[in-house]
């Protein structure tokens, strides 16, 4: 059964770590839904967010390619309901004056943020799981969405437990 | 104790002080820098290939016979390109090998420079890791490091991209460097749980086979997998990647499994209710149509890939590590099990199995057209050479028959490329084994086709000092590839017919090259023929066996069908024991 699997991939900060992590999926045919990469509380560490929909059992093998690949640190697979997902929105809506206050009620309801405005439009941005961006989406499309970017998923264990700590202490233990 | 010296010197100290012996290359414009002090080095001998392919198979061949990691050395751009093919073949067969490569200067990179290739790019799925140096004071480290990832655990290639201005760079060398891999860890430590069940299942198993792959050989167990097979008393089958890991000689080996395995063996896979898979991967070649293959087995897979267990074939017991660690345990774990009174009979397998191996003993027909049977050819130098020479084959039906009919009693006697199945491999591969075992008469047994796309080689052999043996098994054609014509495409015979019976003239050709060149059509000449090659010893020798073209790799599994459907010979099925046990 195809479902949707969140991995947290801890890698060293190297070139080429982000192209060779793609290229594992994609010579599988495996399309990455969405993708963030970024710095840690580590300064050589890098931290992967890597949603995709795949059955089980092709994703335990390329979660053990992954693991093979030398600058690749620890693999996590998140558990959806025991961890804080977020991803953020940046939309730009058409709101002339006589939209304006619709939209900005909008904006509210969703705590959503105006970041700029202009005579006939404003941007919003909003964070939150794909879920309730994608319900912000569709109360706004009606208003005309001029632009909209989205980033990849970060997502974060619940809990007082560190992915990042983990490693930390295996590495000290060897 | 740290010395300052150019990025090329500390890349020639860096593979002295990391112990290697013998680099295969050829210098061009971006890598010129280090040959300057591979010039003076008096440890490391470099040796110059003809083409870089040729590099890359010698390094390989090398690293097969000796268990030593192969160097090879190439320009950037084309020259890089040229190591492709091998790095790809030493991914396949967990080949350590470590290339390396000139590239443009750093601040060429990505402009398209004069003979620039992204050759990190490139090579990215086709090794187990690469390096594009960036620093000159790197270099000693990297250097560590591609030594240390391509031999442990499973081995692999390793490339080592070093642009021409950090070559020529003033820098720090220190030995030894200190590593940093922090997400390298290979589990060579086998759970001790996992080893305890194994062995549960193997004293109760009636029906037991072990499955060996090259993974016992790159473990050196051949020692410990006799010790478990004399134990246990089970079945052995060794695949292409792993023959010489079990004596074929020794009376519990049943060949090869797999497409042209031996009935015996390919059926008592089929047959088994378990597999004790050792270092190997279930590859399509062996297992034939997945869905159908062993089917009432359990499978017990120790491998040192945790990414091989249950890829192809579900483990009902899956062990993570070494495979010599894992023999070890697993023999001290089934000697506490039979302790215990529990062992199962294996006598009604044990008639079974040798019915299959009485009743389709391995074996060939004599062409009708009177020509020269390959199989005959091969079976006599494997005879004469004997059990202590090494044997490497290119790819095609020679290296099904090589593998068939030579008899191997050693490890790392047989080199051939298993999993990506270069052609060409085997001129170049003999070339490296020879310098790698100067003491052991190599074998190159090729075909013609094989032969053509590398036998350029010879001409390093003949200047160089490396006198191999190449037997050309020349049936005129790129004979597996008409073989299947045969069987699945009517006999239309598309673009198979090299015509190397007439063009080229290998003893000319040989000659040409600076080697002895001997040809032989009757099989009154074949033994003479051979000991004649026997007997030079300061020469390279090339033999043009002029063979039959219609001779055919039997038994053989069609291509996607079920190991069920084996074929002893053309339109001959096996027929199994009434009663199965």
């Amino acid at each position: 059964m195809t479902t949707r699997h969140t991995l947290s991939v801890l890698v060293e900060d190297k070139p080429g770590v982000l192209a060779r992590v793609a290229a594992l999926f994609s010579r599988r045919g495996f399309n990455i839904e969405s993708l963030a990469v970024g710095p840690t509380e580590h300064p050589t560490t890098s931290r992967m967010t890597i949603v995709v929909a795949v059955e089980d059992l092709p994703l335990e093998q390329v979660t053990k390619q992954l693991n093979k690949l030398v600058n690749v640190l620890k693999i996590v697979e998140l558990d959806p309901n025991a961890a804080v997902q977020r991803e953020l929105l940046l939309v730009k809506v058409r709101a002339d004056l006589a939209t304006r206050s619709h939209v900005l009620e909008t904006v509210q309801l969703f705590r959503a943020k105006v970041v700029d405005v202009a005579t006939d439009a404003v941007t919003i941005e909003a964070t939150g799981t794909a879920d309730k961006l994608a319900a912000l989406i569709k109360v706004l499309e009606p208003f005309g969405i001029r632009e909209l970017v989205q980033s990849g998923m970060v997502a974060v264990g619940r809990g007082s437990r560190s992915m990042t700590g983990a490693e930390n202490r295996l590495r000290s233990a060897s | 104790m740290t010395e300052s010296l150019t990025g090329a010197q500390s890349l020639v100290r860096s593979l002295e002080s990391v112990g290697a012996e013998v680099v295969f290359g050829i210098p061009g414009g971006a890598i010129l820098p280090a040959y300057d002090p591979i010039f003076d080095s008096k440890k490391l001998r470099h040796i110059l290939v003809r083409h870089e392919q040729g590099a890359g198979h010698a390094a390989e061949g090398y690293a097969q016979a000796t268990g030593r990691v192969g160097v090879c050395m190439a320009t950037s751009g084309p020259g890089a390109t040229n190591l492709v093919t091998p790095i790809a073949d030493a991914y396949m067969d967990s080949v350590p090998l470590v290339a390396i490569t000139g590239q443009v200067p750093s601040a060429a990179i990505g402009t398209d420079a004069f003979q620039e290739a992204d050759i990190c790019g490139i090579t990215m799925p086709i090794t187990k890791h690469n390096f594009l140096v960036q620093r000159v004071d790197d270099i000693p480290r990297t250097i560590a490091e591609a030594f240390h990832i391509a031999s442990t655990g499973r081995p692999g290639p390793v490339l080592v991209d070093l642009p021409k201005d950090i070559l020529q760079a003033q820098g720090a060398f220190a030995w030894p460097p200190v590593l940093d891999l922090p997400g390298y860890h290979p589990t060579t430590r086998p759970h001790a749980k996992q080893v305890r069940e194994a062995a549960r299942l193997i004293a109760e198993a009636r029906r037991p086979v072990l499955y060996v792959g090259g993974g016992v050989l790159k473990a050196h167990a051949a020692a410990e997998l006799r010790v478990l097979a004399e134990l246990t008393g089970i079945p052995v089958v060794t695949t292409l990647m792993a023959r010489g890991a079990f004596p074929d000689s020794h009376a519990q080996h049943l060949g090869m499994p797999g497409m042209h395995g031996s009935v015996a063996a390919v059926t008592a896979l089929q047959k088994s209710d378990l597999l004790i898979c050792l270092g190997a991967r279930f590859d399509d070649r062996v297992t034939g149509k997945l869905s159908t293959f062993a089917p009432d087995a359990k499978v017990i897979h120790a491998d040192i890939d945790p990414a091989e267990i249950s890829k192809n074939r579900t483990a009902d017991v899956p062990i993570v590590g070494d495979c010599r660690e894992t023999l070890a345990d697993l023999i001290v774990a089934v000697q506490e099990v039979y302790g215990t009174g529990a062992r199962a009979d294996l006598t009604a397998w044990w008639k079974q199995v040798d019915l299959w191996r009485t009743t389709y003993p391995r074996g060939y027909d004599w062409p009708a057209d009177g020509s020269l049977a390959p199989q005959y050819v091969i079976e006599r130098i494997g005879q004469i050479a004997g059990p202590e020479a090494i044997y490497a084959s290119g790819v095609g039906q020679h290296q099904m028959w090589a593998s068939q009919f030579i008899n191997y009693e050693n490890p790392y006697t047989w080199l051939n490329s298993g999993g990506a199945g270069t052609m060409g491999y085997a001129v170049p591969a003999a070339m490296g084994a020879k310098v790698g075992r100067p003491e052991a008469t190599v074998w190159a047994i090729d075909g013609d086709g094989c032969f053509q796309m590398t036998n350029q080689e010879l001409v390093t052999c003949a200047i160089e000092g490396i006198p191999i043996k190449v037997a050309i098994i020349n049936n005129g054609s790129l004979g597996m590839v008409r073989q299947w014509q045969t069987l699945f495409y009517e006999g239309r015979y598309s673009n198979t017919n090299l015509q190397s019976k007439r063009i080229p003239d290998f003893v000319k050709l040989a000659d040409a090259m600076g080697c002895v060149g001997l040809r032989c059509d009757t099989k009154d000449g074949v033994d003479a023929t051979i000991e004649k090659a026997m007997a030079v010893d300061d020469l390279p020798v090339v033999i043009d066996f002029v063979v039959g073209q219609d001779a055919m790799v039997w038994p053989m599994v069609p291509a996607g069908t079920s190991n069920d459907e084996i074929l002893a010979a053309r339109d001959t099925r096996p027929v199994w024991g009434e009663d199965d046990v």
